[in-house]
Formats: structure tokens, sequence, C-alpha cells
């Protein structure tokens, strides 16, 4: 069974979720419901620092065993970090979805667009539903 | 979508539950590296009730499997088992089968469960166009269940509940004997690589079998593999899926089944199958591996120097290996280990290599 969505950051619609930093950055990366239905992560393509991104682009790649999956950007801004960790161990996505299995930041050009996404009582009612 | 007759056991298992030729099957319970890892270091239970079996039987039973199969059976001994391929006149592989050989006059073909229905059509009109009548052909797939246990401890593991001498039992061959106390075929084959057993019982007695094995097998490290790993291992092994590898414009010559075709018999296909094999196959099935990061995926392409020359059909991660694997078709000239070449990955060019098949040999233990 997937993890409770922390009350602390958004959601999107794809199964992703961003996590405000308290400045004009926030951190990325796949819901547990998402890594759970991924199964065995085996690579993670990361987006390069610096790229511009508008919400809802596809700008990652994870792969499983059995799939490969876009992952949106939830907001508009710049890739201003992404999580290295993952090169050499990307089993972090399932281990630790909403933590160490962050894939990216992204420098916030829209703070409206963050407040928008679901909050995490209207995610898990979204994958109550429409489960992938 | 049908239903095996262990659905119910994989939703208590919590499986996430897959479409696969028309059936709703278990892709994974724990998850799909934990299941191949146990499979090659301890055992993996599958189910495979999804599964055709088609009994052949009669005076002339022989006589109609020798038109549609490319393997000779005339040397088949009761209780052998042979891998064939059933091709059209073309030459192209319609489906890849298993023949057990249960009685003089009684044979059990074993089909992919997509390809069943053309199978048996394709056999009786086989039957029609040569004017056999000494054969009857049977159906008998939903009455038979049937369960693979695979690794290295299947042997240990299957010996405590089967009736006869499992050891002795060689590759390829079968034995009717009781799994439980219930009647059963157990025959030492599978596709996962491994060592280990395809066990056919009756349909509503499956279950019993199932729940069996997972208790006995449970102080071993047997777990349940769902068609995830069973994909994966059989991709390790350098095994072929019917609809990645094979189809109906695919010869055997193509694949690596030239061994299971006699073009010395006659049968649907030998025509034009003698015809390629005198003017040589243009194109090979090949392994490769990638030399850079990333996963080759069915349908994407293989370029050599910046062409494109072929086609990934089938592409993973390998969880014995620790990278990425897959098999492709490429024109002949490209077909050797160590060939290099390129799979496109989103656009990209990801260095690869030819190797050798299959990726994964198991060490063989001293009684084989």
């Amino acid at each position: 069974m997937a993890k409770p969505s922390p009350n602390d950051r958004k959601y999107t619609r794809e199964h992703e979720w961003a996590k405000d930093e308290g400045g004009e950055t926030i951190a990325m990366g796949i819901t547990d419901y998402a890594q759970e239905m991924l199964t065995d992560v085996v690579y993670v393509e990361l987006p390069k620092v610096g790229r511009k991104v508008r919400q809802a682009e596809p700008f990652a790649v994870v792969e499983s065993v059995k799939s490969v999956s876009d992952i949106f950007a939830p907001v508009s801004g710049e890739v201003v970090e992404v999580n290295q960790a993952l090169e050499a161990a990307p089993e972090l996505v399932n281990k630790d979805a909403f933590g160490e299995g962050w894939i990216a930041r992204i420098r916030i050009s829209h703070p409206a667009e963050l407040d928008a996404l679901m909050t995490a009582e209207q995610y898990e009612a979204h994958i109550k539903v429409a489960p992938r | 979508m049908r239903k095996t007759p262990l659905y119910e056991r994989h939703l208590a298992l919590g499986a996430a539950m897959t479409e696969f030729g028309g059936w709703t099957m278990p892709v994974q319970y724990t998850g799909v590296i934990d299941e191949h890892k146990n499979t090659r270091t301890r055992a993996g239970l599958f189910d495979v009730c999804h599964m055709g079996e088609i009994d052949v039987e009669g005076p002339q039973a022989l006589e109609l499997l020798q038109r549609v199969m490319s393997r000779n059976l005339s040397g088949q001994q009761v209780g052998e088992m042979k891998l064939s391929a059933i091709t059209n006149e073309r030459g192209g592989i319609i489906d890849d089968v298993t023949v057990y050989k249960r009685g003089r006059e009684h044979y059990m073909v074993v089909t992919n469960a997509a390809t069943k229905e053309e199978d048996t059509a394709w056999i009786l009109k086989a039957k029609e166009d040569f004017g056999i009548t000494g054969a009857v052909l049977t159906d008998r797939s939903d009455a038979v269940g049937k369960v693979d246990i695979q690794g290295p401890l299947a042997q240990k593991i299957l010996s405590e509940i089967v009736e006869g001498d499992l050891p002795g039992l060689r590759f390829y061959h079968a034995m009717d004997t009781r799994v439980g106390g219930m009647s059963a075929l157990v025959s030492r084959s599978g596709y996962t690589g491994e060592d280990g057993f395809e066990v056919y019982a009756h349909a509503g007695r499956i279950g019993e079998i199932w729940d069996l094995l997972m208790r006995i097998g449970d102080p071993h490290g047997l777990k349940p593999a769902g068609l995830g790993a069973r994909d994966t291992l059989r991709l390790e092994a350098g095994m072929m899926l019917f609809g990645h590898e094979m189809g109906e414009t695919v010869t055997p010559f193509e694949v690596p089944y030239g061994w299971i075709t006699d073009l010395d018999k006659e049968f649907i296909g030998r025509t034009a199958l003698k015809k390629q094999k005198e003017e040589g196959v243009r194109r090979k099935l090949i392994g490769f591996e990638l030399v850079d990061r990333g996963i080759a995926r069915q349908g994407y392409s293989v370029l050599a120097a910046g062409e494109k020359i072929g086609e990934v059909t089938s592409g993973t991660f390998s969880p014995t290996l620790g990278k990425a694997i897959g098999l492709a078709f490429v024109p002949v000239r490209f077909k050797d280990p160590g060939t290099e070449i390129a799979i496109e990955i989103r656009g990209q060019r990801v260095p690869a290599r030819v190797v050798a098949l299959p990726f994964y040999r198991r060490k063989k233990s001293g009684g084989e």
C-alpha cells in the first residue's frame, strides 16, 4: 500500500509532487503511489540544469523494468538542481519517493501555478477514483 | 478478460494485475527484480494456466503433426517433449509450441495463450487439406491448469509432494504422476533458464497444488513470480516470445530456431524455408547490450553509421547482469558479437554492442 501523501506539498494529476522550499524554488518528484504503479525503477533520465520548463511539459523520464514514463514539470521555471544520486541509485525513487527519491529543483516563475495544484487530500481522492 | 483458476489467490497476495493474451494475469507480487532474483537463487512459482493445451489423438496423429510442425517428431518417444514451430506456407511462424508425446497415438500441443484458436484452426485445416481422418483434436485448455516451478531449489521442493523419481526425470521429458495426491503431468522444462518443472493438472485442482507448493516451498524461499519476472528471466536466457521475436513474417532461420526445423521432411512452409536456407537469410535476431545508460524497448530503432538498420523486439534492464539488454533484428552483416551498433532512445543515439546469446547461462549442478 502506498504511503500517505504528506501535507507539506502540492500534487499534480500526473502523480508528481512539488514542495515549496520557502524561497523561490520547489523540490519535485513522483508520489509513492506512482512509484508503486511503475514498479522497480532502474533508470532516471534527469533534465539538464538550466533548462527552462513550462508547467506540464515532459522534462524527465523514469524507466522501470516494465515501462517507461514521462515526468511532467509541476510548475514553470528553470531547473536549478537535479538529484545526481539517482544516477547510481535509481531505486531511491521506490524506497523514498517523497524524500531521497526527489528528482529536480525548479526556480518557479509563476507562483500561482503552485497554489493551483492539488492538496494532499485532493490528491488522495484523485488516486482513489482515477488509478493510472 | 479471462481469469485463471488462481485469480483470487493473486489478489490475496496483493499482486498487480495486467492484461496478457486476453487474460488477467499477475505482473508482479512484491517487485519484478525481487521475484527475478529469487527465481535465479531459490525458486519461483508461476501461474501459466492461460496457455493452451490441445490433444491430438488417433492412428494418424503423428502424420497430422508432421504436416504442421517444423520439427521432425518421427523419433519422439512416449514421455518426451519437443519444442517446435508451426509455420505458414511462406515459412512464417504462426506459433512456437511444445509437443508432448503422452501415448503411442496421443500428443499434447501446448500453445501460447493468444494463439491457441489460430493454432487449432490451422491444424484442423491441415487435417482437411491432407485428408487425414484418423486424428482427433480436443481443446483441453479450460480443463487443464498449469503452474511452473522454476529455480535451483525447484526439484527439492517439488520432490516433497510428487510421486515417482523426479531427480531421474531428464530435461524435456515428462511423467504422468501425482502431485499432492492429485493426478498431474510433470515435465522438466520451463521458460526461465533455470532448472525447473511445468506441472499440468485438472483446472479444478490446480489451486490446491499452488497452495501446497506455496506452503512446503516457503521454508526453502519459494515465492510467487509474475509475468514481469517471467519476461526478464526468459530474455536473460535468450528465449524468444511470440509477438515480439516471432510472428507470421518471421521465419525459424531468422531467429535461432533452425535447430527445430527439419527440411528433410514434408511440412507446410518447407518449400519456402528450403529456398530461404539456400539463398541465405537477410536478417538475423541478435542480442545486444547497451554500452551507455538507458533502456531499449520493443520498437526502438537500431542504428549503424547513423542509418536505421533494424528494430528492437524486446528490451529490458537485466536484474542479473545489472545492465540494459535486448533482442533485435539486423541485416546479417551486423550479426557478429562485438559489432558496434546504436539504439535510438528518445531521439538520442545510445551506443550498444552485439553480444552472444544467451545473456545468462546457469551453472549446471553435478546431477544434470
